[in-house]
């Protein structure tokens, strides 16, 4: 039997429910590192542990029986692709979190009046992306935009974005970020989900009758209005002022660090996240703070002038917009990685000519290649002539993959060790990948802002070659 | 390592092409004849000419191929054509507005993603579009121009009318808000007329003519008038919609034209705005079609009226018979292999072929059934054709003698 489990925000809850139905579990903690806690009690159960959004996928695939996690991924999947192999067996009471369709309250968003035969486009950024279509959709928006992102949705609106869904705890939550709730799209809480053909056909009940949900308390919550349509007022924006976008996550420190070796004073934007919108002491320059993977694409529609990513995801995106307008200014020369081609150490394989055979020769069906970098992995799999190949995309946690649910990795890493640790072994080396300075060639029109980014630019440069 | 096809799709064979070409001559010969011209639009679209209220349900909306384009990193998609009317009142505001009344017909194919393979996802229709009448004799000659080609195949085919503006007025008069009556059209309109039947309603005239309405098939415009009677206080509302059927049904009365009145057989798009019409053979839809009066606003355009329909090809297909193969097949056989003697088969051959025959060279195939004729050609000497039908073996000297003795057959 095989059960997914989720990695993040319902660890402690979870793995709460899994002691009291006497599963003995080891290494299965948030501070854990291990894809693959055991059972004391139950010898021929296997689990394993995937970012939440990679869960409902997996139960519908049939690679897992059972799993754990939200409600909004499991939707996030049925919305678009509706599959009767995915069952929802039950609510499990905790993780609450619903989908809000968000709006900045400074962005003149009225909420219950009809849309008027205009063209205007909405732009609606969000982690659900095929929720977001399906609300907008339902919602009859005649010309809309959904801009798919990896996470800080609450950044995004009103500048860069007209609506945002989001998933949140509470409406209050939402106030903090200066959000008005628009509407519901989803009450979500942890479901127990499982594979309707494992249903059909394994014996689960033990496992079941532990984890069935117990009572669970549904509050009432006042509805939102219903909205019928919105007008979008164009938010008067600040035109000659720089964006700038800076990453969170593993980039943030060093990027914090270049700063400091720049002399450039940044509020607010430290070792953890204390803001979406820190404070840059730059005349002329705003700040704010989302996702190295999101930031191409953002530069691409205008939302930044400048971004600092990695040259990894500005190669991800060129390979899938080849006529993108953004381009690397500045190679940064702080947060190296390689992107490497790996297998599991189990492979009788050396290089990828060898991972060819074993299709050829009938030994695998098909090459799953898993990767965050879907369009790095899917040009990597064209170029090598993979003939018959799956590209898998992965949220994270992706060593986990390997060898159960994907044959080849396509993923970074800095020294190689965790790949090591995981059981892994490099096949092919990609490309070299360092933080980079990122822009969009044809938006600078404007020619204060011009100067404004030659100044950010100069001060950068200066830093990165003395050797950060 | 064999790559079957993808799911949902079909493989046309020879059989198919030829049962394809056969539908999409007649259609395009009766259309020229009745003044229709031929366009076609392309495949890839952008996805909001297809997102209004009014143009497709959402539930067709959900099923679209759509994608971003290689420089879609704005967000903005393009779709495989999911539909063929709306791209043509597209095509026509484009190319073609203001103009005179636009007759346009086109062979296309359509898109819509279907999970289980076991529908189709790619589909083949022959459409036609008046642009520019709103008179009910427009509706008509579309209905006509439909049957006409069906008929000329050979295939049985009746016609179902329904009205989307007296669909549209009922759910005015039941007291829907305008987001409500456009989620119960869009059910109807996928095929779930029960969702107008559900509906709550106090008003006693409506009670009593709902049944009517939606039960019976009436088969005249006598029908129409029963109903009208029953209506009462809710006739202002559904008048307008009434008479305008009633008109296309005397009209199609006095051409002996026969139909059958289903309110319930609406089945189509959201951008219908009056009459709606669906053509059957033997219990199958072979085609639909309607007045989309709204839809060339909706898409940017004035005020012009116009209707249209398509006819499912892959219906029609699986309905017509299978064509007879051509009767006089020659297969024409060189006796050995020096290249006089082939150059003499190559001449034989393209003669008759310009005749009018078709006319294979023997590749080295192990049965000939399937031709009439046998035509051996020695390096010298005469030609000998052998008649397969009769056995008859005869010499002949020259390529007007092969002529006479294949001609004299007929």
């Amino acid at each position: 039997m095989k059960l997914a489990l989720p990695k993040g925000r319902l660890v402690d809850d979870t793995a709460a429910l899994l002691q009291r139905a006497g599963l003995g579990l080891l290494d299965y903690d948030e501070g854990s590192r291990s894809y693959r806690p055991k059972s004391t009690t139950f010898a021929d159960l296997f689990l394993k542990v995937f970012q939440e959004k990679d869960i409902p996928i997996q139960v519908a695939i049939g690679n897992y029986d059972l799993g754990i996690c939200g409600l909004d991924w499991v939707e996030e999947l049925l919305v678009k692709y509706p599959s009767d192999d995915l069952v929802k067996v039950g609510d499990l009471g905790y993780g609450k979190s619903d989908l809000y369709v968000v709006a900045s309250r400074y962005a003149g968003v009225s909420s219950v009046r009809e849309i008027e035969g205009g063209f205007e486009t909405a732009r609606i950024v969000s982690e659900y992306q095929n929720l977001a279509e399906s609300f907008a959709l339902r919602l009859r928006l005649r010309r809309f935009k959904i801009l798919p992102i990896w996470g800080a949705a609450e950044a995004y609106p009103p500048e860069s974005a007209d609506l945002a869904i989001i998933a949140e705890t509470s409406v209050d939550r939402l106030a903090d970020h200066d959000l008005v709730p628009l509407a519901r799209v989803l009450a979500s809480r942890a479901f127990l989900i499982a594979n309707r053909k494992s249903l059909a056909k394994a014996d689960m009940s033990i496992l079941l009758s532990y984890l069935s949900p117990s009572e669970v308390e549904i509050e009432e919550e006042s509805p939102l209005p219903a909205i019928i349509g919105i007008i979008f007022e164009k938010a008067a924006e600040g035109e000659k002022m720089v964006r700038l976008a800076l990453p969170d996550g593993h980039q943030q420190r060093p990027t914090m660090e270049f700063f400091k070796k720049a002399g450039l004073k940044i509020g607010g934007y430290s070792e953890v996240l204390e803001t979406r919108r820190p404070t840059l002491e730059l005349n002329g320059v705003t700040v704010k703070v989302i996702r190295p993977q999101d930031m191409p694409l953002q530069v691409a529609n205008e939302s930044f002038d400048l971004a600092i990513t990695g040259k990894d995801w500005l190669k991800d995106h060129l390979y899938r917009f080849p006529s993108s307008p953004v381009e690397e200014i500045l190679d940064l020369g702080f947060g190296r990685v390689t992107i490497v081609a790996v297998v599991s150490e189990d492979l009788p394989v050396n290089n990828v000519a060898e991972l060819k055979d074993l299709v050829r020769g009938g030994l695998l069906p098909t090459i799953r290649v898993a990767s965050e970098y879907v369009n790095i992995a899917d040009k990597y799999a064209r170029d090598k002539h993979l003939e018959r190949y799956k590209i898998i995309p992965t949220w994270g946690a992706s060593e986990a993959f390997l060898p159960e649910d994907a044959d080849l990795l396509i993923e970074n890493t800095e020294t190689g060790e965790t790949l090591t640790k995981h059981k892994l072994k490099t096949i092919d080396t990609l490309f070299e990948s360092s933080a980079c300075l990122i822009g969009n060639r044809q938006a600078l029109s404007d020619p204060l802002k011009k100067e404004r980014i030659k100044h950010i630019i100069k001060i950068m440069e200066k830093t990165a070659k003395e050797g950060f | 390592m064999r790559v079957p096809r993808c799911k949902g799709m079909r493989d046309l064979l020879p059989q198919d092409m030829a049962k394809f070409r056969r539908i999409e001559e007649m259609f395009r010969g009766c259309c020229l004849r009745w003044g229709y011209e031929e366009v076609r639009t392309p495949t890839l679209e952008y996805l909001h000419l297809f997102t209004a209220t009014g143009t497709l349900t959402p539930g067709m909306l959900g099923r679209v191929y759509s994608f971003l384009d290689w420089d879609g990193w704005s967000g903005e998609r393009v779709v495989l054509r999911p539909d063929g009317t709306i791209p043509a009142a597209r095509l026509y505001l484009e190319n073609l507005e203001g103009g005179e009344i636009t007759k346009l017909f086109y062979v296309e194919n359509t898109f819509t993603f279907e999970e289980t393979g076991a529908e189709r996802r790619e589909r083949w229709q022959c459409g036609a579009e008046l642009i520019g009448s709103s008179q009910p004799l427009a509706d008509v000659e579309l209905i006509l121009l439909a049957l006409e080609v069906v008929e000329k195949l050979g295939i049985p085919v009746e016609v179902r009318l329904s009205h989307a503006g007296l669909i549209k007025a009922l759910l005015g008069e039941l007291g829907l808000g305008s987001a409500e009556q456009t989620e119960i059209f869009d059910q109807i309109l996928e095929g779930n007329i029960k969702a107008l039947g559900e509906i709550k309603t106090e008003d006693v005239d409506l009670k009593r003519a709902l049944p009517l309405l939606l039960d019976v098939k009436g088969s005249s415009p006598g029908f129409l008038e029963n109903v009208r009677a029953l209506l009462g206080k809710a006739l202002p509302g559904l008048e307008p919609s009434l008479n305008n059927l009633t008109n296309i049904a005397q009209l199609l009365s006095a051409l002996d034209c026969p139909y059958q009145i289903d309110i319930a057989s609406g089945r189509g798009f959201e951008y219908y705005t009056g009459v709606m019409f669906q053509f059957y053979a033997l219990a199958e839809r072979v085609g639909g079609g309607g007045r989309y009066d709204d839809l060339i606003p909706l898409v940017g355009g004035g005020a012009v009226p116009a209707s249209g329909f398509a006819l499912y090809m892959d219906q029609l297909m699986d309905l017509l018979k299978r064509e007879q193969p051509s009767y006089h097949r020659i297969l024409v056989r060189p006796e050995g292999s020096d290249v006089k003697g082939l150059k003499s088969c190559f001449e034989v051959a393209r003669f008759l072929r310009e005749e009018g025959y078709l006319t294979e060279l023997d590749l080295g195939r192990k049965t000939v059934s399937d031709y009439r004729w046998l035509l051996s050609v020695p390096r010298e000497g005469p030609f000998q054709l052998v008649d397969q039908a009769t056995g008859k073996r005869s010499e002949v000297a020259s390529q007007a003698g092969i002529l006479k003795i294949v001609e004299g057959s007929r």
